[in-house]
């Protein structure tokens, strides 16, 4: 009886803890443990990639990326966009004055507008966006010159504002709010629409300019020191930054909800951008109640206060409509992407088929005699 | 009252009376400690040692270059962090390894001995630690020696002690030591207040064969000391009931702590490698750093004086021109490309190693019942060495062999007997019984002829009887109540003497009383040369028989385990051969019995005891090749001669009787046989004896005893007198007959040396042992097969031996002209008729001849000659030789070596090998000690070097591969970025993910499969060795693969980085909500290409891939969640959650990976296409006709068949 349990133990795969538990007289020995674990016999997937199993997973793929990606192109081409270019580097352009007598020290504003035409309306929300070509806010000691603190509204920093915001800390012995090259170099350009109507009457575009920047921005990472009202006391002693024309307190003197250090062309302009091309969004166009569409086909006007200098750095200006979609604002690519690598992954299904046809036959006839 | 001690410059002396006891000098206590560190030293030694790695100072310069204003690019304090992490986990491994030393200190600093405490009187309890020198220590039996104690009494009435030598030099045989001369004839109990001498001796050494040194006694006195005066720590006692001893060194001044040198630190070839690699990540890395300096520089001057509003002014307001610019951003990009120089690759590696010397440690495989030992892997470092071994040098004796002698079969006046290993004694019953049942008168020659073989076997030896387990009592002496013996008393022998009285009358001249002619005899002890040089030694014969068995001797001897059962006796032999003959004869009814200086007690079945005095032995040596006894038969009273030797010397000095009549016949035809006997033994691979005896007249003993006693007084040339001497006693032999005795090869050795053969691994022999042995051994592990053609090289001047070499060059440019020497090339069919001619091929050469062929101007000749041999066996070479042939053939051929031994002799060649191996089997520590990995049995080679070999060399093969190809694919990342960012040094990746991406998010998945992935299993690797050529030839990571996986990483970054771009290309994406996806999909790149590498999956594998990407989110929200204002410069607050809820995100999830991995998805299966038909081609070679072979156009593995 004794020697049948013996043996069954020793059977089964755990047998030395058995035993060592089990029996009384048996010695204590050195000997591994027989786990699968300590000796590397652990149950193990071995994916083999035969043509059984790579072959089909090229077509799944191919099968599956080439509608998400026809779905993706189809979904971005809906999307309406029309981009602006008022840079005004061309002596036609109707901002060419305003572009080469502007600097950041002119006092005077310039204006210019700049006339356009929809081919086609505008049906849903529309966002309009100013671009900036060539302007590399990403650059790392741009990026680094701000002061989060400060911008969070505490007291101290605005008193005395981190030194990552030199050379633009400190102006007159006074700190400057908000310090740093990013808020100094705020896009100041006012940009408005008019649509002319077929009578020749001009109408203004009603622009909104609140919720354009990230909710989390607006609410918790940026705030007014001591709360919204009574801005200009709380930045009393604070200098405004030197490319501003007038105080952070009185960018937007109409609403106390978007002045100051919460006022949202600023929030969304210290969001650095990725690339030296990038556009930032500046208003929305809110879909009207009614069936008419948001912007109706026809001619349009551009108002430009011409402020911000871009000729040092042959940069571009624009201005964009767009509507977007789920996926965000008009760009095939990804929908390219996607159709491409599909069509890749396809095409190598098919090669590696006809490939392993015709090895597989070799493969064949040599397993025969074995 | 302390024992003063007075050293002298070159002397340490030690004087109970002192006169003046102030001069005392520290001797170091008996307290060892052998950990590296203590509580308060620990850091900054260990940062130190630590920062002797040249890769923590690069990373600990690149952390304090942080702190640098100019060029920081993180937050300091965050890039200190993966150097302390790195650093805190080895210096965490460290500390645990000196803890577990100091434990293991402690253990043995608190063992107990007795200490003679010079206020009591008495011997009391102490710990090893608190023994001092010139403490006097007693020991019992069985009882380790704390120190260096130099003997001064025993209770062994020949004032001997016996121990065992094992955990020093290996030897497991016992060895004798003496009690000092001056106190050897003390009656009484030793009494060490009485003790008042003097004792000089030289300074602690590490030489264990040596001690020279003298005592110096009140009376003015002076005997010398030797090496036999003194036991050495760490030796066990046994045998003897008790002993005192007086401390000569302690601690670490024992010559077991001085030979201790620690384990020793191993670069792997793949490290190596690795190295050179890391080296050129350098290169591209400051090429990188170095482009976007000048990048940073020209896109600074490409606005000249028109400052543009991006572009920042210094902190102080001042303009940086574009070349300092650049200088500052060099070392900026140093600093954020920090991680292309994988700084916790030597950590992982290092984890990776611990867990594959864990796996290779608990494999049931590698573990021996027997001796209930596992494999020990003391090197930590270099276990992928073990599947890159191309040479493989083996000692043979204990390595091949168990280096148990069994004895087997013998021929008997040319009769052959078998001889069942397990002690069927088949042929002593059949023999004795006829003994008895015939009448005297038809005694037969050959039953006379039989009984005589067996009196020769017991007694033409120096084995010593000893019972186990207890103090040896003198067996034999007539006090040993159990061992009386009565020669006169026993009515049997009385019988026998008339049965054998009356039968020389009757058979007068018939083969018990056949004696060779008259011959004078000589007279006298034989003592080995260097023992009489030894004070003590008195001269004389009475320390004759002693003094023989200290002799030192490299075999040692096991006791056969069914010898026990039957008798209570044990055998101490010097050799394994003399105790197999001695357990043989026993098995027959013969046993010895007691063995005294002058006296050789047999026991015979029915006989009873019977005492041979013993006149002389003539000890072995290697050039008579023989030993002999001379003795006084009690029966007889004959003085006769029992000589035992190698057969080639014994056989010649046979005399035939000149007649021609029936007799000399007989001799003759006796002597025939046991030739063809003897050929067939040696054919079976059995050490061969020849046992031959003489019977002298009184007249002839008288003469030769004159002699002799001439030669052992002569004081000049006193050995070679001796020589001569014994060359007189032994001639006109009459052939007793002849023994088998096999060195048992151990279980498995063909098979593993057959199989490692076929993994594409040569196999030399160096062995100590001689020629016929040797390639008797060589033939019975298959390592030359019968057809071989065996080249010997035996040359007794290097002219003689250049001369060989070159004439078996050119007997093999006759014979193979097609050969050429460096081998293979690829082409299948030249190294078809290569392998052919190699398999034919043995080379054979002894220790004298090598000693020409290492000189350094024959070497080359001799490598290319033993190159092209497919055996190589090396005989009689000394330890030295041993060493100097590895390093030849590792220098010179550069290739992988491995050494394989279980002694001391081995110890050399094992650490002069890129991998040593012990067999920690039956001699002992030496070789354990010396050795990278301690095996239990050769076989255990097969497992070690092909399954586990193999796996760690591939697993961290790949590893290391990968680990530079994600290293090299995240940093590129922020490459391509300078493009789009001025150079100026800009990261779209937080500087969070950048630090730990390496440490935390990516590290788990790699560690998993660098440990446990199996790219072969471990059956298929056993059953086709083939494979193991896979890691000599370094095919998983061949300098090319490092561009290629270089290569791999841009691409896969290339895909990483422009499908975002593209994808967000002129939107109002800000710049960590454009890197946090790209960090992503990194991530998922790198894990998914990890699984493409993976080639098992495990539950591990999922949980640890799973645990990285789990890991990443929830670090990614929670450190996105936690701080709107913190982390300067960046702030990623809330980017994570944001880029959770856009679809665009989970699409770029999707496709990016599929086209990152797509060509190496691709071009993973065609090499898994033709790996499989690799493995089916191996298959397939099997077999004879290997026609599809060659038709395979990539082939990766080389196969021959």
């Amino acid at each position: 009886m004794m020697a049948s349990n013996y043996n069954a133990k020793e059977e089964d795969g755990h047998q030395p803890a058995a035993i060592g538990h089990g029996g009384a007289g048996t010695v204590k020995n050195k000997k591994p443990d027989n786990t699968a674990f300590k000796q590397q016999r652990l149950p193990a997937w071995q994916p083999i990639l035969t043509a059984g199993t790579v072959l089909p997973a090229f077509f799944v793929i191919g099968l599956i990326f080439i509608p998400i990606g026809i779905g993706l192109f189809v979904t971005s081409n809906n999307i309406k966009e029309l981009e602006i270019d008022y840079t005004g580097g061309d002596m036609s352009s109707p901002c060419y004055n305003c572009s080469q007598s502007y600097s950041w020290n002119s006092t005077k504003p310039c204006t210019c507008s700049v006339p356009f035409s929809l081919d086609q309306p505008f049906e849903s929300n529309v966002f309009m966006y100013y671009g900036l070509s060539n302007f590399y806010q990403n650059h790392r000691r741009y990026v680094k010159s701000r002061d989060d603190s400060q911008l969070n509204g505490d007291k101290a920093s605005l008193k005395s504002p981190s030194k990552e915001c030199e050379p633009y800390r400190t102006s007159d012995e006074k700190p400057i709010a908000p310090c740093g090259a990013i808020a100094n170099s705020l896009f100041n350009d006012t940009l408005e629409l008019y649509y002319i109507d077929p009578n020749g009457s001009r109408t203004a575009i009603p622009l909104v300019k609140k919720g354009i920047a990230w909710w989390t921005d607006k609410h918790v990472k940026f705030r007014n020191p001591g709360g919204n009202d009574n801005l200009t006391v709380v930045f009393q002693g604070t200098s405004k930054p030197v490319n501003w024309r007038k105080s952070v307190y009185e960018l937007d003197p109409s609403d106390p909800d978007n002045n100051g250090f919460i006022n949202e062309d600023f929030i969304v302009w210290m969001r650095t951008a990725a690339l030296p091309t990038f556009r930032k969004l500046y208003r929305i166009i809110h879909k009207k109640p009614n069936m008419t569409p948001t912007l109706p086909l026809g001619q349009y006007i551009l108002e430009v206060t011409y402020n911000y200098p871009v000729r040092s750095f042959e940069g571009r200006k624009r201005m964009i409509l767009s509507t977007i979609s789920w996926m965000g604002g008009k760009n095939p690519f990804l929908g390219i992407a996607y159709i491409t690598v599909g069509s890749v992954c396809f095409f190598l299904g098919i090669v590696l088929l006809i490939i392993h046809h015709k090895y597989g036959n070799r493969n064949h006839s040599a397993d025969i005699p074995s | 009252s302390n024992w003063p001690c007075k050293p002298t410059p070159t002397v340490r002396k030690q004087n109970k009376g002192d006169d003046s006891p102030q001069k005392k000098i520290h001797y170091s206590d008996n307290e060892i400690k052998t950990t590296k560190y203590t509580l308060l030293s620990f850091l900054p030694k260990n940062l130190f040692e630590q920062f002797h790695r040249f890769a923590n100072v690069y990373f600990v310069f690149i952390a304090l270059l942080n702190f640098v204003p100019v060029c920081n690019a993180f937050q300091p304090q965050l890039a200190l962090a993966p150097v302390v992490f790195i650093l805190s986990v080895t210096a965490i491994k460290d500390l645990w390894e000196d803890y577990r030393r100091h434990r293991s200190d402690k253990e043995i600093n608190h063992m107990d001995c007795l200490v003679y405490s010079r206020y009591k009187h008495q011997y009391m309890e102490r710990f090893w630690k608190e023994a001092r020198v010139g403490d006097f220590i007693r020991l019992r039996c069985n009882e380790i020696l704390p120190a260096d104690v130099l003997l001064l009494s025993s209770s062994d009435p020949d004032r001997l002690v016996h121990i065992e030598t094992a955990t020093l030099d290996g030897e497991t045989n016992l060895k004798q030591r003496r009690v000092v001369c001056s106190f050897l004839d003390l009656d009484c109990d030793f009494d060490p207040s009485k003790y008042n001498s003097v004792i000089e001796c030289e300074k602690p050494n590490n030489d264990l064969a040596r001690f020279r040194g003298y005592i110096t006694h009140r009376s003015g006195r002076r005997d010398g000391l030797y090496k036999d005066n003194l036991l050495l720590r760490g030796c066990t006692i046994r045998n003897t009931e008790e002993c005192v001893g007086i401390v000569i060194y302690a601690g670490h001044e024992t010559k077991a702590m001085l030979n201790n040198n620690g384990p020793r630190y191993k670069r792997s070839k793949l490290e190596k490698q690795m190295n050179v690699d890391v080296g050129w990540c350098v290169i591209i890395l400051l090429v990188m750093c170095l482009f976007s300096a000048i990048g940073h520089g020209l896109w600074m001057y490409q606005y000249g004086d028109k400052r543009p509003v991006f572009d920042v002014l210094s902190p102080e307001g001042a303009e940086l021109s574009p070349v300092l610019s650049a200088i500052y951003l060099f070392l900026t990009m140093i600093i954020v490309f920090q991680v292309l120089i994988p700084v916790s690759l030597f950590v992982s590696i290092e984890i990776v190693k611990i867990c594959q010397v864990y796996f290779i440690h608990q494999d049931q495989d590698l573990y021996d019942e027997e001796t209930d030992s596992h494999l020990q892997c003391r090197a930590l470092n270099i276990t992928e060495d073990l599947g890159q071994m191309q040479y493989i040098f083996s000692d043979k004796t204990g390595t091949l062999t168990e280096n148990k002698m069994v004895f087997r079969r013998c021929t008997v006046a040319g009769v052959e007997y078998s001889h069942d290993a397990n002690g069927e004694t088949i042929l002593s019953q059949m023999t004795f019984k006829r003994f008895h049942s015939q009448s005297l008168s038809q005694l037969p020659s050959d039953l006379t002829d039989i009984i005589d073989f067996f009196i020769a076997l017991t007694i033409c030896n120096t084995v010593v009887v000893s019972s186990p387990n207890q103090p040896r009592q003198k067996v034999g002496t007539d006090s040993g109540p159990r061992w009386k013996i009565g020669t006169e008393g026993s009515p049997v022998l009385r019988k026998l003497r008339q049965v054998v009285g009356s039968g020389r009358s009757r058979l007068t001249g018939e083969s018990w009383l056949t004696g060779g002619s008259g011959r004078s005899w000589l007279t006298g002890g034989s003592g080995r040369s260097w023992l009489t040089g030894g004070s003590w030694l008195t001269g004389g014969s009475g320390c004759s028989g002693c003094s023989m068995q200290t002799g030192s001797s490299g075999c040692s001897m096991q006791t056969e385990p069914g010898a026990l059962e039957e008798g209570e006796l044990r055998y101490e032999a010097e050799s394994p051969d003399e105790a197999a003959l001695v357990y043989a004869a026993r098995a027959y009814k013969c046993s010895l019995v007691g063995r005294l200086p002058d006296q050789v007690t047999v026991e015979l079945p029915d006989l009873g005891k019977l005492s041979f005095e013993l006149l002389h032995t003539l000890g072995f040596d290697s050039t008579r090749k023989r030993m002999s006894v001379v003795v006084r038969h009690p029966l007889t009273d004959q003085i006769t001669v029992y000589t035992k030797g190698a057969d080639s010397v014994i056989m010649d000095l046979i005399t035939l009787p000149s007649t021609d009549d029936s007799k000399g016949k007989r001799q003759r035809k006796i002597l025939y046989k046991t030739q063809n006997y003897l050929n067939l033994y040696a054919a079976d691979g059995l050490r061969t004896l020849c046992i031959a005896k003489k019977v002298m007249t009184k007249e002839e003993y008288a003469v030769w005893l004159r002699h002799h006693l001439e030669a052992e007084t002569a004081i000049q040339g006193r050995e070679e007198l001796l020589f001569q001497s014994a060359l007189r006693l032994e001639i006109n032999l009459h052939l007793l007959g002849a023994t088998g005795v096999e060195d048992r090869l151990q279980d498995g050795v063909p098979e593993t040396i057959a199989s490692l053969r076929k993994a594409g691994l040569q196999i030399w022999v160096l062995t100590g042992d001689k020629q016929e042995t040797a390639i008797n051994i060589a033939y019975a592990c298959k390592l030359l097969e019968p057809d071989d053609e065996i080249i010997t090289l035996n040359a007794d001047s290097q002219v003689r031996s250049s001369h060989s070499t070159l004439t078996l060059r050119s007997f093999q440019k006759d014979y193979a002209p097609a050969y050429s020497f460096p081998p293979p090339p690829p082409s299948p069919s030249s190294s078809q008729t290569q392998s052919f001619l190699v398999h034919r091929l043995g080379l054979v050469i002894d220790g004298r001849t090598l000693a020409y062929a290492l000189d350094s101007s024959l070497d080359e000749k001799f490598l290319q000659v033993a190159r092209s041999c497919r055996s190589v066996l090396c005989c009689r070479s000394t330890p030295l030789q041993k060493s100097m042939v590895v390093k030849l053939v590792r220098n010179k051929l550069k290739v992988m070596t491995l050494a394989i031994g279980d002694g001391a002799n081995d110890v050399s060649m094992i650490q002069v090998a890129d991998v040593g191996v012990g067999i920690s089997g039956q001699e002992g520590m030496q070789a354990v000690m010396a050795s990278d990995f301690a095996l239990p049995r050769f076989r255990n080679l097969q497992k070690l070097l092909l399954v586990h070999g193999h796996w760690c060399y591939s697993r961290l093969a790949n590893m290391i591969l990968y680990f530079f190809y994600k290293n090299a694919m995240f940093v590129a990342l922020i490459f391509w970025y300078q493009f789009y960012c001025g150079f100026s040094g800009s990261a779209m990746i937080d500087q969070w993910y950048l630090i730990f991406f390496n440490l935390m998010f990516s590290a788990f998945p790699q560690l998993i499969t660098g440990t446990l992935d199996k790219d072969v299993s471990s059956e298929t690797l056993q059953e086709l060795p083939q494979l193991y050529m896979n890691g000599q030839n370094s095919e998983e990571y061949k300098p090319y693969m490092f561009w290629m996986t270089m290569i791999d990483a841009f691409y896969q970054s290339l895909v990483c980085f422009f499908i975002p771009y593209f994808a967000y290309a002129d939107s109002d994406v800000d710049l960590l909500t454009w890197g946090t996806p790209i960090t992503t999909l990194a991530l998922f790149t790198i894990l998914i290409h990890l699984g493409l590498e993976t080639k098992t999956w495990t539950w591990m594998n999922w949980v640890s891939i799973t645990f990285s990407v789990g890991l990443f989110f929830t670090v990614a929200l929670c450190y996105n969640a936690s701080c709107p204002t913190c982390y300067s410069p960046s702030n990623p607050y809330w980017t994570m959650q944001r880029l959770l809820r856009e679809p665009l995100f989970y699409l770029l999830c999707v496709i990016t990976p599929v086209a990152a991995l797509l060509p190496r998805l691709v071009r993973g299966r065609c090499v898994s296409v033709y790996e499989s038909e690799n493995v089916w081609d191996v298959h397939v070679c099997s077999r004879p006709h290997s026609e599809m072979l060659n038709t395979t156009g990539v082939v990766d593995l080389t196969v021959k068949c």
